[in-house]
């Protein structure tokens, strides 16, 4: 049988070639690793090399002809022994295409379902202790330390200073150098590391100081954390959780007060969670070091020292991915998370006073988010009101308002209003800060904006 | 398996403390001291001015380390540059700024360096070439790095003194920094401030290799071991780097330094005893031992010392005054610098 030379695709994105030059002429014998002939791409000039033996057949595309489409056949080589009439049933032929078929699109699964109590009701009758929001998730790792023998933290300070905003309070006491872990100051190592770990079949709960420094480390959470499961054809799974404080604190200028919601929501193969309440952080965080995906928990600085209720329930966890409503009302629905659950919830008391009734939406889980119940409080209220601490830009507001449109288009009754940070590095200055973030003034004001009440 | 460092045994030989001691003339004496002693008073009034309320955020204060700065900063030229981390209050101090623009941004105010947007650890001057104030452990590594290319670049003989903590020494960027600088042999001095602390991990729990000065050996960078707490030996040992760096590229001194306060003004400080901290003030300090010289040699004498200090206090008082009847920045400042209008 007679070989067929095909025009080479000589680099990923090339379709057709000039093909300039034989090197070799009908009739000629060769042998693996001749080069037959040059052709130029779009990028360089490259040499076609046989990888066949025998002798040149004919030549069918002749040098200097433009535009030759890739798989196209150029010459024929004719084996040992055959002669010119092998090539009788052979004719320049179209091009094959060198795109794959149009791949058939299929719908996205569903969110696949974790083994955490599908259910975030907490049952008639449950006491609650107070504890501080610090205390909630320094509850939440030590359970789940006790548990899970797989586990161990790791962060900068967390073991002998027991958390730069102490946190992480007595776990080394209790588990251990092995697995309470004081780090360098090398962000980008040991979320690598921790990645590393996890791979290894471990549990690692990395700590960053403050998810500014994690910028340095961003690489590693979702190149290595996010994407891994999926690049390996689901073999690789990535049991971790990257927590710290998000967000503003006080006063710490603009290096040290971003909120990176918007970005870790962005991202597929990560999970990010976003607790406002010492409930939700106890439950949540829970969940958090049970999943076997890559968590992104962002905590808030601010919030650590807030008293607030507990439920003393054994072994309280919280479904990942369902949103809250902190307050039910019927006028407009205010969607936040985190430290933005304060601001709406102090401005539905204040909209209460002035007759408006504020249902407020407590997301929990920025990703994956809980559209049914941003949707239903929106069908039942016809306005929305998005509250963050992010820039406004591409921001949760912008997701938030897609959902909407989406979900609830035809039961608005006002454009979504959205309460975010100023567009601008957070000023150090007291005044500037204040004015740089949201407040609750700011959400009622977009509230009755929404309600046409002003 | 990680498990915590612990104390370990040296396999490299460890560098000695360089014994070499700069000859103070009188005047270089008298100096070293007062801007040392600029550097202590003005960060007493901002650890007060922080207890009052008037400082927020993080405060970082440089007691104990003021040799270090004070003697690099003795051997610069015109144009050379500087950059740091966050306990950048000296940095500033030393290469000359205007007490009262550095307090006002501790205090957010409009007279502040940054207009009050900054805080302290993000302060700069084109002016006196400090290119900050960086709140990112590490990251001013690599910028130093970057502004050594720059005079490269521009054939203008000028140096970059990049400093950092032995705590920063340990981040990945640091050692990108150091392979580029030797390989394009740029004119950088990198002064690791080893206070022994990074926060509250001493160095023994988070570098593997504790003799900082060595860091450069795989890049062929070489480094030099100094006390700084001794104002002569920082002056001495940097003049001779800061030469090096000029006519060959890279080049490391380790300042062995020690910080009195805490990391920050919020930290208690209990990863040591109070017995080291006092040993080191009562043996090392870096004002002090000029002090004993300046007496001794005749210099001058307790009253003259006592003046002098009297002067700073004003200067640093009227400083905190300023920082704190200053206004604030005008409201419409929250909009402007964030990029340049074309
Ligand atoms: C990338 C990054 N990680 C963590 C921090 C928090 N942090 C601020 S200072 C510091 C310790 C740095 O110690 P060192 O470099 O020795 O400098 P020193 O404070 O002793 O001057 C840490 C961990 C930060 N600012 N940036
Ligand atoms: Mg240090």
């Amino acid at each position: 049988m007679a070989i067929e030379i095909l025009m080479p695709a000589l680099s990923p994105t090339m379709e057709e070639g000039k093909l300039s030059t034989w090197l070799v002429k009908e009739g000629d014998t060769i042998v693996s690793g001749d080069v037959l002939c040059e052709i130029e791409t779009d990028k360089a000039t490259m040499e076609v090399e046989s990888i066949d033996e025998g002798v040149i057949g004919k030549i069918l595309i002749e040098a200097g002809t433009e535009g030759v489409l890739v798989n196209s056949v150029i010459a024929i080589l004719l084996m040992d022994g055959e002669d010119a009439s092998a090539m009788d049933d052979i004719k320049p032929q179209a091009a094959a295409p060198v795109a794959a078929a149009e791949p058939e699109a299929a719908d996205a699964p569903a969110a696949p379902v974790i083994e955490v109590p599908q259910s975030d009701e907490i049952p008639e009758g449950t006491t609650f202790k107070q504890q501080t929001v610090r205390e909630a998730l320094r509850d939440a790792m030590a359970e789940e330390m006790r548990n899970e023998e797989n586990i161990f933290i790791m962060g900068e300070e967390v073991a002998e200073y027991q958390g730069a905003y102490k946190v992480t309070q007595g776990l080394l006491e209790e588990f251990g150098a092995k697995r309470v872990i004081d780090t360098p100051i090398t962000e980008h190592g040991f979320a690598g590391l921790g990645v590393g770990a996890a791979f290894g079949g471990l549990k690692p709960v990395i700590e960053f100081m403050t998810f500014n420094f994690a910028m340095q480390a961003i690489d590693h959470i979702i190149n290595s954390a996010a994407k891994t499961l999926y690049m390996s054809g689901g073999q690789m799974g990535c049991p971790i959780v990257f927590r710290g404080p998000n967000g503003a604190a006080s006063r710490v200028g603009a290096q040290h007060s971003q909120d990176y919601t918007a970005w870790y929501a962005n991202i597929p193969g990560l999970k990010v969670v976003s607790p406002y309440s010492a409930e939700d952080a106890k439950g949540l965080l829970k969940a958090a070091m049970r999943d076997p995906n890559p968590v992104v928990f962002l905590e808030n600085e601010l919030l650590y020292g807030v008293t607030m209720d507990v439920p003393e329930i054994e072994d309280f966890v919280l479904p990942i991915g369902k949103a809250k409503i902190e307050r039910a009302g019927t006028d407009v629905t205010i969607v936040s998370h985190s430290m933005g659950v304060k601001l709406a919830l102090d401005a539905a008391e204040i909209l209460a006073e002035q007759g408006i009734s504020a249902e407020v939406v407590n997301l929990r889980t920025i990703r994956p988010l809980d559209t049914e119940t941003i949707v239903e409080s929106v069908k039942k209220t016809g306005r929305m009101v998005t509250v963050e601490e992010g820039w406004v830009r591409c921001g949760l507001g912008a997701e938030l308002t897609a959902v909407v449109m989406d979900g609830a288009f035809d039961y608005l009754d006002a454009p979504v209003a959205r309460v975010t940070s100023k567009d601008v590095p957070l000023p150090y200055a007291a005044n500037l800060e204040k004015l740089a973030l949201p407040n609750a003034n700011d959400v009622v004001a977009a509230a009755r904006k929404t309600c046409y009440a002003d | 398996m990680a498990a915590r460092a612990a104390p370990r045994k040296k396999t490299t030989k460890k560098s000695k403390v360089s014994g070499k001691i700069a000859n103070f003339s009188e005047s270089e004496e008298m100096k070293a001291y007062y801007d040392m002693l600029l550097i202590r008073r003005f960060e007493e009034k901002a650890g007060q001015l922080y207890g009052m309320g008037q400082i927020g955020g993080f405060c970082h204060l440089y007691i104990g380390q003021e040799a270090v700065v004070t003697g690099i900063n003795m051997a610069l030229t015109e144009g050379d540059q500087s950059i740091t981390a966050y306990r950048d209050h000296a940095h500033m101090l030393a290469v000359g700024l205007d007490p009262k623009g550095i307090m006002a941004e501790l205090t957010g105010r409009e007279g502040g360096l940054s207009k009050g947007k900054g805080g302290s650890m993000h302060m700069f001057s084109r002016e006196k070439h400090f290119y900050g104030g960086h709140g990112i452990v590490g990251a001013q590594v690599s910028i130093g790095t970057g502004l050594a290319f720059s005079n490269k670049f521009n054939g203008n003989g000028s140096v970059c003194i990049t400093y950092m903590g032995d705590g920063a020494s340990n981040q990945g960027q640091v050692y990108e920094s150091f392979n580029m600088a030797k390989l394009w042999n740029l004119p950088i001095v990198y002064i690791i401030e080893n206070n022994q602390y990074a926060m509250g991990t001493a160095i023994a729990r988070a570098s593997s290799q504790t003799d900082f000065s060595q860091r450069g050996v795989s890049f062929n960078i070489p480094g030099q071991k100094i006390d700084g707490m001794d104002v002569r030996a920082v002056y001495a040992a940097a003049e001779e780097a800061v030469k090096y760096a000029r006519e060959n590229g890279p080049i490391i001194l380790e300042m062995m330094t020690y910080r009195y306060r805490g990391h920050s003004m919020s930290d208690p400080a209990k990863y040591r005893s109070k017995d080291e901290v006092q040993r080191m003030r009562a043996e090392h300090d870096p004002i002090d031992q000029v002090k004993m010289r300046i007496l001794e040699g005749g210099l001058a004498t307790e009253d003259d010392l006592k003046d002098m200090d009297k002067k700073i206090r004003a200067i640093v008082t009227e400083s905190a005054d300023y920082a704190v009847n200053c206004p604030e920045p005008d409201a419409s400042e929250l909009w402007t610098d964030v990029l340049i209008e074309s």
